[in-house]
């Protein structure tokens, strides 16, 4: 089991984590490994919680990631990238866009979002990168090249180099338009740059 | 969707178990395939359509499906259907005579349980219906063996002529993984044979049939016995041996390389014989299947011993994290403590009506109607059970909103007798199996108002087309249903029916009051379409005027996602009554201008924004 590398992506419906980490499966399946990917979806296409599983190596036999095995957290929402935490597998690094969606169910004042999802994770000893991914796609002009930031920022983080995955992004995105490449590149360096460096544990 | 696109040649493919059984299905040389959309099965119908040479259809329910793959096998052509576990309840009324005509060209069921019920109204183990039915079921593990089985179950059907049942599960259809694919085969059907003694079951034919059924059983038995998809794998640790059906066997190698283990793909009849010589081979068999202990009872009635459901759970899938504590019990081991973090409480992020759902007015209404008793249905529109609406008391399978009703209207007593009794039901829904409730509601003078939600889709599976889109599978245009026609038709006076825009809340919330008022069955139709299928037109979107907002909430209430509180307070009245408040923000960027909010607005705080260009909208982009 020590041979696979497991990579669980969250985030909340319609924000792309299912695309995210079939780019990710791609650039692995380039290198010639085994993958197996798999989704906790169901209804949470409409705005509800979305995990998607990656699991790559030599052979991968059951999809799911067990809890505490993560190496790699990949969180495109903050409060969400905080449920999943004890997916980590000690000394796991998590990847976390710091912008938030609210629910309905806070807004209608049900329930409180927690006040600070990163420190709240710092504060369990995991060791995260945060930054805000969300702003860093408008700054580029387009809140959907979020995925691709995200993407970007886990780069330097696997077992292969981070170019295979940028080149992944870049046929995926470059297949539908092939305008979106230049876009998608600029975003994809820009969350490696956001999290080169640090990463802050307690 | 619809567009055919180009078939790749043999090839080492990603693919999702649902993708894969669609390449098989096509390469298997089918010529009809039929299915309603049903999570998490909905997807090999919609991958199957897009490959030319094979006829595909959406039916409008399971049981219809089965029927049309069973006349394209009649006269001798492969055939395919697919459904998920509670379709299978519906088409069970065909497959349990299909069982006993057979089939010519091979048939194959497949059947998608939801194990861990991530969409689903139960979580039922569809293995059952192999048994009941006495038709063979394949279990495959993986997308690569979804493959591999669904072209051996066309193989096994018209060998044992028989339909074959491909027993599904979520870890199957929606997991991608690696495989090896090949061409289309061609199988040209060997045409109609005229024998009423074989295909009209009427008692005088099916009688004589009957012993068939256990033959065929019979010869399946040695084919399981014999069959490589049965097959054993020999450990080094022989503490435990495990049998496993389906993905569990991913699980159980995952989690116990050194265990030996028997992996059943032909896992009805099982093979018991088997069975039994692999348990002599090990200290303990533990049976690892979801969800129910079937092939534990199963063996346990032939004296074989095992665990099972002692130490595993009931519910839910069995991943190795669920295997290994039950595991080291069994063996008398201590459970370690987990070394990661606990899990962190974070509040609950269900599901949520779109932004400019149309079904959001329709919920907004309700909840503001008092004494009413809401019987819902299975679809979007069920969402309008959780937060702000609370307006549905029931749901219970697809179309059971009319029956419901009907029972509720005819059995409530004293406490209950002052209440309107409403039923609410999608347009998909209703053609699957609500028409005939509706038609119970008026012949037996129902007092019920039905409100009949028409979006022109199967929201909640994707937007598939249905009767009442006016296309089909392939996106082309094909006859539309009229609804207003169609009640009539089925008993409910013209004047008793209304088409009314559910953006139009005063509209509605009049028809509404007016309809459930008047005692005889009534029906409201609304007409605005799913905001997710492509034909769909956002108008121009609204902001909150920040110095006109009273926080009076009303907007917050419709439970549009695009309306978020930047700020709560609390007002005391001249009454000395304390009011919350909550001022809010509309994601202007989200906002698709239906112009819900606008009309509970009191302060009229709600306007046009500019026009906003570019980012379209946020996390609620249509698919």
């Amino acid at each position: 089991m020590s041979q696979i590398t497991n990579i669980l992506v969250c985030g909340v419906g319609g924000q792309g984590v299912m695309t995210a980490t079939e780019i990710l499966a791609e650039a692995a399946i380039s290198l010639g490994f085994d993958v197996k990917k798999t989704e906790v979806a169901g209804m949470s296409q409409r705005g509800g919680v979305v995990t998607s599983h990656l699991r790559f190596g030599r052979v991968v036999l059951s999809p799911q990631i067990v809890p505490g095995e993560a190496d790699l957290l990949i969180g495109f929402e903050s409060a969400e990238a905080l449920r999943w935490s004890h997916m980590l597998r000690p000394g796991g690094i998590a990847l976390v866009n710091a912008g938030r969606i609210v629910p309905p169910v806070v807004n209608l004042g049900l329930f409180d979002y927690p006040e600070d999802p990163v420190a709240r994770m710092r504060a369990l000893g995991l060791a995260v990168h945060a930054f805000d991914a969300t702003s860093l796609a408008l700054e580029l002009g387009n809140i959907r090249l979020g995925n691709t930031v995200m993407l970007g920022a886990c780069a330097d983080r696997l077992p292969f180099p981070a170019e295979v995955l940028r080149d992944a992004v870049l046929a995926r995105f470059g297949a539908r338009k092939p305008q979106l490449v230049e876009a998608n590149r600029e975003a994809f360096e820009a969350g490696r740059r956001a999290v080169a460096g640090e990463a802050k544990a307690a | 969707m619809p567009a055919t696109q180009p078939v790749p040649a043999a090839a080492r493919l990603f693919l999702s178990g649902n993708d894969a059984v669609a390449r098989a299905v096509w390469e298997a040389g089918t010529r009809v395939a039929a299915a309603y959309p049903g999570t998490p099965s909905t997807e090999i119908l919609e991958v199957l359509a897009r490959y030319p040479d094979l006829y595909t259809e959406w039916s409008v329910n399971e049981k219809v499906a089965l029927e049309v793959a069973l006349g394209a096998s009649m006269v001798g052509a492969r055939a395919f259907c697919a459904m998920k576990h509670v379709g299978l309840n519906v088409a069970s009324d065909a497959l349990m005579t299909i069982t006993v005509t057979g089939t010519e060209g091979g048939l194959v069921i497949a059947v998608a349980d939801d194990v861990g019920m991530s969409s689903s109204q139960n979580e039922q183990d569809s293995r059952y219906w192999g048994r009941f039915a006495h038709v063979l079921v394949l279990e495959p593990a993986d997308s690569q063996e979804a493959y591999a089985m669904t072209l051996a179950a066309f193989d096994l059907s018209e060998r044992l002529k028989s339909p074959v049942i491909l027993r599904l599960t979520t870890r199957i259809c929606h997991v991608k993984g690696v495989v090896q694919t090949g061409g289309r085969s061609e199988h040209e059907p060997a045409g109609f044979v005229k024998d009423p003694r074989h295909w009209v079951m009427v008692p005088g034919n099916a009688k004589p049939r009957l012993p068939s059924v256990f033959q065929r059983e019979t010869a399946a038995r040695a084919e399981a016995e014999a069959s490589p998809l049965n097959f054993r794998i020999d450990g080094s640790d022989r503490r435990i041996g495990f049998v496993t059906s389906g993905p569990t066997f991913m699980h159980v190698r995952d989690a116990f390389p050194d265990a030996p283990v028997f992996k059943l793909g032909l896992s009805c009849p099982p093979p018991l014989e088997s069975l039994r010589a692999f348990a002599a081979t090990v200290d303990t068999v533990l049976v690892v299947e979801e969800t129910e202990p079937l092939l534990e009872t199963e063996m346990k009635a032939a004296g074989i011993a095992c665990h099972g459901k002692d130490v595993l759970p009931r519910i839910g899938e069995l991943a190795p994290d669920v295997l290994e504590p039950a595991v080291r019990r069994l063996r008398g081991e201590a459970v370690p403590e987990p070394e990661h973090v606990p899990p962190q409480q974070v509040f609950p992020r269900p599901p949520t009506m779109c932004v400019a759902c149309p079904h959001l007015g329709v919920y907004y209404t309700l909840s503001q109607m008092r004494n009413v008793l809401i019987a819902g249905d299975i679809g979007c529109y069920t969402l309008g059970a959780g937060h702000p609406w609370n307006a549905l008391d029931s749901c219970i399978s697809m179309g059971a909103s009319m029956g419901t009703a009907l029972g509720m209207d005819k059995g409530r007593g004293k406490v209950d007798e002052n209440k309107k009794v409403v039923a609410v039901i999608g347009d998909s829904t209703f053609m699957h199996m609500g028409m005939q409730g509706l038609l119970d509601i008026t012949w037996n003078r129902g007092n019920v108002t039905v409100l009949l939600l028409d979006n022109r889709a199967v929201g909640m599976t994707g937007g598939q087309d249905n009767p009442g889109t006016g296309r089909d599978i392939h996106g082309e245009e094909t006859q539309r249903v009229d609804f207003a026609r169609l009640c009539e038709a089925l008993g409910v006076k013209k004047e008793r029916i209304r088409v009314v825009d559910p953006y139009q809340l005063p509209v509605l919330f009049k028809a509404l009051r007016e309809e459930t008022k008047i005692e005889e069955p009534s029906v409201i139709i609304t007409n605005r379409p799913c905001v997710l299928i492509d034909h769909y037109e956002p108008a121009k979107s609204y902001l909150v005027e920040e110095d006109r907002c009273t926080g009076c909430g009303n907007c917050v209430e419709v439970g549009c996602p695009a309306i978020h509180v930047t700020r709560r307070d609390k007002e005391v009245k001249a009454s000395g009554k304390e009011v919350d408040l909550s001022f809010v923000r509309i994601e202007t960027s989200a906002c698709t201008g239906c112009g819900l909010c606008v009309q509970p607005c009191a302060p009229k705080a709600i306007v046009h924004a500019q026009p906003v260009q570019s980012i379209q909208s946020v996390q609620f982009v249509r698919k």
